[in-house]
């Protein structure tokens, strides 16, 4: 049980033009609360900040202001508590072509972190719960899968071996940047629908990472509109999708690609 | 919905076909055979959007560079045919050109889009240089002043400042490239244009601005487009008909209405089924429960560990 809070952040980058200088504020106070059980769907287009958060979130980049905090604490920066706070703390990449190494087996993907994670383990006792993690991902048979390597996967598939290895460490907040943008498209579903449901099982906050509004709304419990570095819109997730108050998440909702309008206008014509 | 979406105007409601591909085969001769696409025919009428949908290996891309006979060995035509009908009336058969018609007729007759286009401009040639190169490879005769003329007028007609023809590709936005990428396959005014998931690198806003200038330039130059791209709800909104394929075969072929409201065959209704509506009644689908029939479909297979998808 695990709540993660994010307090003002800002994450300003420098930029160099020549002899110029100049400063890109990436994350522009923003502020949220990731708690047991709940999803938060951050949305955006490009460049709106969106993985900057993720990377503050998972401290790869540190913030120019701005505090998060796990459990009312503040975050460790290093030794042990950085290693609790990775513990406690995974992520889920867009890319399972990128994020799996071709020259690994399954098993040594999803040995690694809990090995990492409780080094006291014996060998039968690792092994066992690679197995496990597969069995909850839905890779069967286990023993079968764990021997291969990610070429011999389908994209979906991959994506699930990422997603055992990010609850390898037992964590209490999962952070999923586009986990499903890359797959095919008849499969997304079912990896959602997996991702809703081990966290459900262990009680995960989630932050889901997307541009796409239709899943975001039917997925998540809240969503936030990043606009710029800011959150310019926040709420329940219907409320936000079908009531959007900002200009900016009109715009958003527009560009969706949504068939029903068409149609109408086809039927209609 | 309300958005600043314009409404699509009318179209003609059945014209001249401009390209008729029949019973079309491509084989990839690897061991064992793929049989990529198999006998597929389809006909493309003047001006209209016709949308290619499939997972990724259904084999859409290879009818694509099969249709304008860019594939390379191991690939291979093993039948069929393509053939252009062009305005004046003259038909013909992409098979029976030789090298140097095939170079002339691309392009100029039929031009192409590619998957992940805006990587495929060349990183140390200007922006200029590289539009001027199809009006200097296709018109000659063009004189420089006019051609820089053309250039200036295509980057203005996909929404690029003309001031950017000087820029080179790592200076323009992903969304900007694939614009001038889009410019480029409109140089020659073609009467065909494939677009080889021509919006998926980028995001929604943009690819919404994509989408409206394609549809806009269409209503005004009268192009036809196949458009290929897995994102059904995507084609629904801009196509005329669309063809489902899956395993090299077109399951279902039909006009967007009839697809979306009565789907024939059960991979177009699953397909459909993939994408959860924006605004529609509020799904238990990802929420309510394990649902164990999605992941079926995405199942370890046993019988070739090596089959590794692209997917």
């Amino acid at each position: 049980m695990t709540t993660l809070t994010a307090e003002h952040l800002v994450k300003n980058y420098h930029l160099r033009r020549g002899l110029r200088g100049g400063t890109l504020r990436a994350v522009d106070d923003v502020s949220f609360t990731l708690e047991p059980g709940r999803t938060v769907a951050l949305v955006g287009q490009s460049g709106s900040g969106k993985s900057t958060i993720a990377k503050l979130l998972l401290q790869l980049e540190r913030p120019t202001a701005g505090r998060i905090l796990i459990d009312g604490e503040p975050v460790q920066r290093r030794g042990g508590g950085l290693s609790r706070y990775r513990r406690t703390v995974q992520m889920v990449f867009q890319d399972p072509f990128a994020s799996l190494n071709p020259y690994h087996t399954v098993e040594h993907h999803l040995e690694r972190p809990i090995r990492l994670h409780q080094p006291k383990l014996s060998r039968d006792e690792v092994h066992r719960r690679v197995l496990h993690l597969l069995e909850r991902v839905r890779l069967t048979p286990t023993e079968n899968v764990a021997a291969r390597r990610p070429h011999q996967l389908s994209g979906g598939q991959r994506q699930r071996v990422a997603i055992a290895r990010a609850l390898a460490p037992g964590p209490g907040v999962l952070i999923a940047d586009e986990p499903v943008s890359m797959l095919d498209v008849s499969i997304r579903l079912g990896v959602l629908n997996l991702l809703a449901t081990l966290q459900r099982e262990e009680d995960l906050g989630v932050l889901y990472i997307t541009h796409d509004l239709a899943t975001a709304r039917h997925f998540a419990d809240e969503i936030l509109v990043m606009y710029r570095g800011r959150i310019v819109e926040r709420g329940d997730a219907d409320e936000v999708i079908l009531r959007p108050r900002h200009e900016y998440t009109k715009t958003l909702a527009a560009a969706a690609p949504n068939p029903e309008r068409r149609l109408s206008e086809l039927r209609g014509g | 919905m309300s958005g600043p979406r314009p409404a699509p105007p009318v179209r003609p409601v059945v014209s001249a076909p401009v390209l008729t591909i029949e019973n079309f085969s491509v084989d990839y001769l690897v061991d064992p055979v793929v049989h990529a696409v198999r006998n597929v025919s389809l006909t493309l009428r003047r001006g209209e959007v016709l949308g290619l949908a499939g997972e990724s290996g259904c084999g859409k891309s290879t009818l694509a560079y099969g249709i304008v006979r860019l594939l390379k060995p191991p690939a291979a035509i093993v039948s069929g045919r393509a053939v252009f009908h062009s305005r004046e009336g003259i038909e013909l058969d992409w098979n029976l050109l030789d090298a140097e018609e095939l170079r002339a007729t691309r392009w100029d007759k039929i031009s192409m889009v590619f998957q992940g286009a805006m990587n495929s401009l060349n990183p140390v040639i200007s922006i200029r240089d590289q539009l001027e190169d199809v009006f200097t490879t296709h018109r000659p005769e063009m004189g420089r002043r006019e051609r820089r003329q053309r250039c200036a007028d295509l980057l203005e007609r996909v929404g690029v400042d003309p001031a950017r023809l000087r820029a080179y590709p790592h200076e323009l936005s992903g969304g900007m490239r694939q614009r001038v990428m889009i410019a480029m396959a409109m140089a020659l005014e073609p009467q065909i244009m494939i677009m080889d998931e021509p919006t998926t690198a980028l995001d929604v806003v943009v690819q919404r601005e994509i989408l409206r200038e394609i549809t806009r330039l269409r209503d005004e130059l009268g192009f036809a487009v196949i458009f290929i791209t897995h994102d059904l709800p995507l084609l629904l909104e801009i196509s005329d008909r669309i063809a489902v394929m899956r395993a090299g075969e077109v399951v279902e072929f039909g006009d967007a209405l009839s697809l979306y409201t009565d789907p024939q065959h059960d991979y177009t209704e699953q397909l459909l089924a993939s994408f959860p509506s924006l605004t529609g009644e509020r799904g238990s689908f990802v929420r309510g429960g394990m649902d164990e029939r999605l992941l079926a479909l995405d199942a370890v297979r046993l019988d070739d560990p090596n089959a590794g998808s692209t997917a």
